[in-house]
């Protein structure tokens, strides 16, 4: 059994190039007609790929018309299937390499933000999919069962994903580190920009309930409100609500700094023993920098958030030669086990039994 | 034997040092069960040593300097042990290790276990004051420990530079309750141990009840000035340091001047 990924990622392949090449419905029918024993598809924003396994090689370029002879602009663009694998980037890996690719991919490693865990669940989905329409037999079921396995030890193992990378998440991150639990927290912000709007709906996704919204235009500030689910206060009301919150977001348009530790130092004097978290997204900034010197003010600006994501992207991939010798121990044994045995069973020509170990329905 | 004992649970507390300092120097720190079960072995051998020692002489064990530091560590094990886990400050364990390694070690090397030839008759007026007052100062060394902790996460957060540490440490606001539980598990302690050595039947030495009212006075300011809210957080970690810096050195002060005196 020839064990094969073909496909298109973000490394080489621009977006326009990998839309061409997504697949479509019935995508794993046309690659099972063209000599795929088992096939399954991993679509994602960054990738397309094609796993597969299959008796006789199935060349790359048959893999790249099955997944764009749904697409009629690409069909009509390239007359010949000789010349896909010309007009993109296709890479081609097998057996070992193969499975080596696949772990990496699970595991993160090959990911646009290195260590990102939201291509497991896709790859589960891709997997779940195929194996609801039958297109995954004991090779690919075998192969995903232990890349699943492989990304999970290597979340474990390893810091490979630590820290946010997205400066809603930082946030988040930074006030959990703080305060600990979030649902206690009292939040405003101030000023009704985009940034502000995500930051808050990530501090609500983590439990934040009591969140205040104000903004020069108070029509704008109850809209807010009210997508966020806060509640909307009067713009000239906002320095008394320095007194009781512990995270203000600010993103206004002002051209001087709002607060200034001559305004804010009286709104401490009642709050000694509780902490203030300020994320400043506005440009010019809401806030003059040397708040941050304060006792117990701890202050974040755009500037200091894409530190931190540089910082975690650092740490994680300070962790990818960890990772790394974690998938190398599982390629080597998959390797030398499962391989060798599909091999075995493609010669006699018997299937070993694909529910014996499926993928538990909550690890989906 | 029982030096033994000390020798192989000061090993144990040194390995889970030793795996802190490997796992921070590669960037993957995580409060792991390693380090809790390190120090759970280490503070068995501690406790039986203590035990064969108490056996040996009759009464508890607090006869010399060398016993004295012995004791302490083992406060400080206890303590972690007792909220470390229950207050999920299991990463305490990076930091009291390394304290326990240096008290049990300086222990173990310095000359300092010197048996008194006479055997002295048991006090249990005076042992229950040395060994409350010891168990008093395990809660401030894990005080002093959660102190460090807070400065060492408030300093990543002022600086925007976190490492790898950073998000294995409590949240600040978690430190802070249990430095103040801490400081007001320690205090009590204290006072009942303070209070105690009145009851003794000895004459006290004055030099060293009047130390040991000032450290006495300095938990307690720490504790009034953050009940009134008149000592910052940040303040409150640093002066943990302090009062239990101050309280080892009245340790030590107490413990060499009872043995110049060879008043057990």
């Amino acid at each position: 059994m020839n064990l094969f990924c073909v496909g298109l990622s973000h490394h080489a392949a621009n977006v326009e190039t990998r839309e061409r090449f997504a697949g479509g419905a019935g995508v794993d029918s046309t690659l099972r007609a063209a000599g795929c024993a088992e096939a399954l598809v991993l679509t994602t924003c960054n990738r397309v790929e094609v796993y597969g396994a299959s008796e006789k090689r199935v060349s790359t370029d048959l893999i790249a018309e099955c997944l764009a002879r749904h697409d009629q602009s690409v069909s009509a663009l390239i007359p010949t299937c000789r010349e896909y694998s010309e007009v993109a980037p296709f890479y081609r890996y097998e057996d070992e390499k193969c499975v080596q690719h696949l772990f990496r991919v699970a595991s993160g490693l090959d990911s646009m933000v290195v260590g990102e865990t939201e291509i497991l669940g896709q790859a589960k989905k891709a997997y779940q999919s195929a194996r609801a329409s039958g297109a995954v037999g004991p090779c690919l079921h075998r192969l995903f069962q232990r890349a699943f396995r492989v990304a999970k030890q290597v979340r474990t193992h390893t810091e490979i994903t630590r820290g946010s990378v997205s400066v809603g998440f930082i946030a988040v991150d930074l006030a959990q580190r703080i305060f600990g639990q979030l649902s206690n927290c009292k939040v405003l912000v101030l000023g009704a920009g985009e940034t502000s709007e995500r930051t808050a709906r990530a501090l609500v996704s983590r439990g934040v309930s009591d969140l205040r919204v104000s903004n020069r235009s108070s029509g704008r500030a109850t809209e807010l409100a009210q997508r966020v689910g806060g509640q909307a206060v009067e713009f000239d009301e906002w320095p008394a609500q320095c007194r009781e919150i512990d995270i203000l977001i600010t993103s206004t348009s002002s051209e001087m700094p709002l607060l200034t530790p001559a305004n804010l130092a009286p709104m401490l004097c009642d709050r000694i023993d509780r902490p203030l978290f300020i994320i400043d997204i506005a440009v010019p900034r809401d806030v003059d920098p040397t708040v941050n010197e304060l006792e117990g003010v701890y202050v974040y600006d755009i500037d200091s958030l894409r530190s931190v994501a540089e910082q975690s992207l650092a740490m994680r991939r300070q962790q990818i030669a960890s990772a790394e010798a974690i998938i190398a121990q599982h390629v080597a044994d998959f390797g030398e086990k499962i391989l060798h045995e599909l091999s075995c069973v493609s010669r006699t020509g018997e299937h070993a039994p694909v529910g014996d170990s499926s993928l538990r329905t909550s690890q989906l | 034997m029982d030096r033994n004992l000390l020798i192989v649970s000061t090993i144990c507390f040194l390995a889970a040092v030793v795996r802190t300092g490997i796992a921070l120097r590669a960037g993957i720190f995580r409060p792991g069960k390693f380090n809790f079960l390190a120090i759970g072995l280490g503070f068995i051998f501690q406790t039986a040593f203590l035990s064969i020692r108490g056996h040996a002489l009759g009464r508890c064990p607090l006869t010399n300097l060398f016993e004295v530091f012995i004791f302490l560590a083992w406060s400080v094990a206890l303590i972690y042990m007792l909220v470390g886990p229950g207050y999920r400050l299991s990463l305490m364990g990076a930091f009291t290790a390394p304290l326990v390694v240096v008290l049990q070690g300086f222990a173990l090397v310095a000359t300092i276990d010197i048996r008194h030839q006479a055997n002295m008759p048991a006090n249990p007026s005076l042992e229950f004051h040395a060994s409350i007052s010891l168990v008093a100062y395990g809660a401030f060394a894990l005080a002093c420990i959660a102190g460090v902790m807070y400065l060492v996460q408030e300093r990543q957060l002022k600086t925007r530079r976190l490492h790898s540490i950073f998000y294995h440490l409590p949240p600040l606001t978690d430190l802070f309750a249990a430095i103040t539980r801490l400081l007001w598990l320690g205090f009590i302690l204290y006072t009942v141990g303070i209070a105690s050595c009145f009851f003794t039947g000895r004459p006290l030495p004055r030099v060293q009840v009047v130390a040991a009212i000032g450290v006495w006075l300095l938990y307690a300011a720490i504790l009034q000035g953050r009940h009134l809210r008149r000592i910052t957080p940040k303040r409150v970690a640093a002066l943990c340091i302090v009062g239990f810096s101050a309280a080892l050195t009245l340790l030590w002060g107490i413990t060499f001047s009872a043995q110049t005196h060879s008043v057990p």
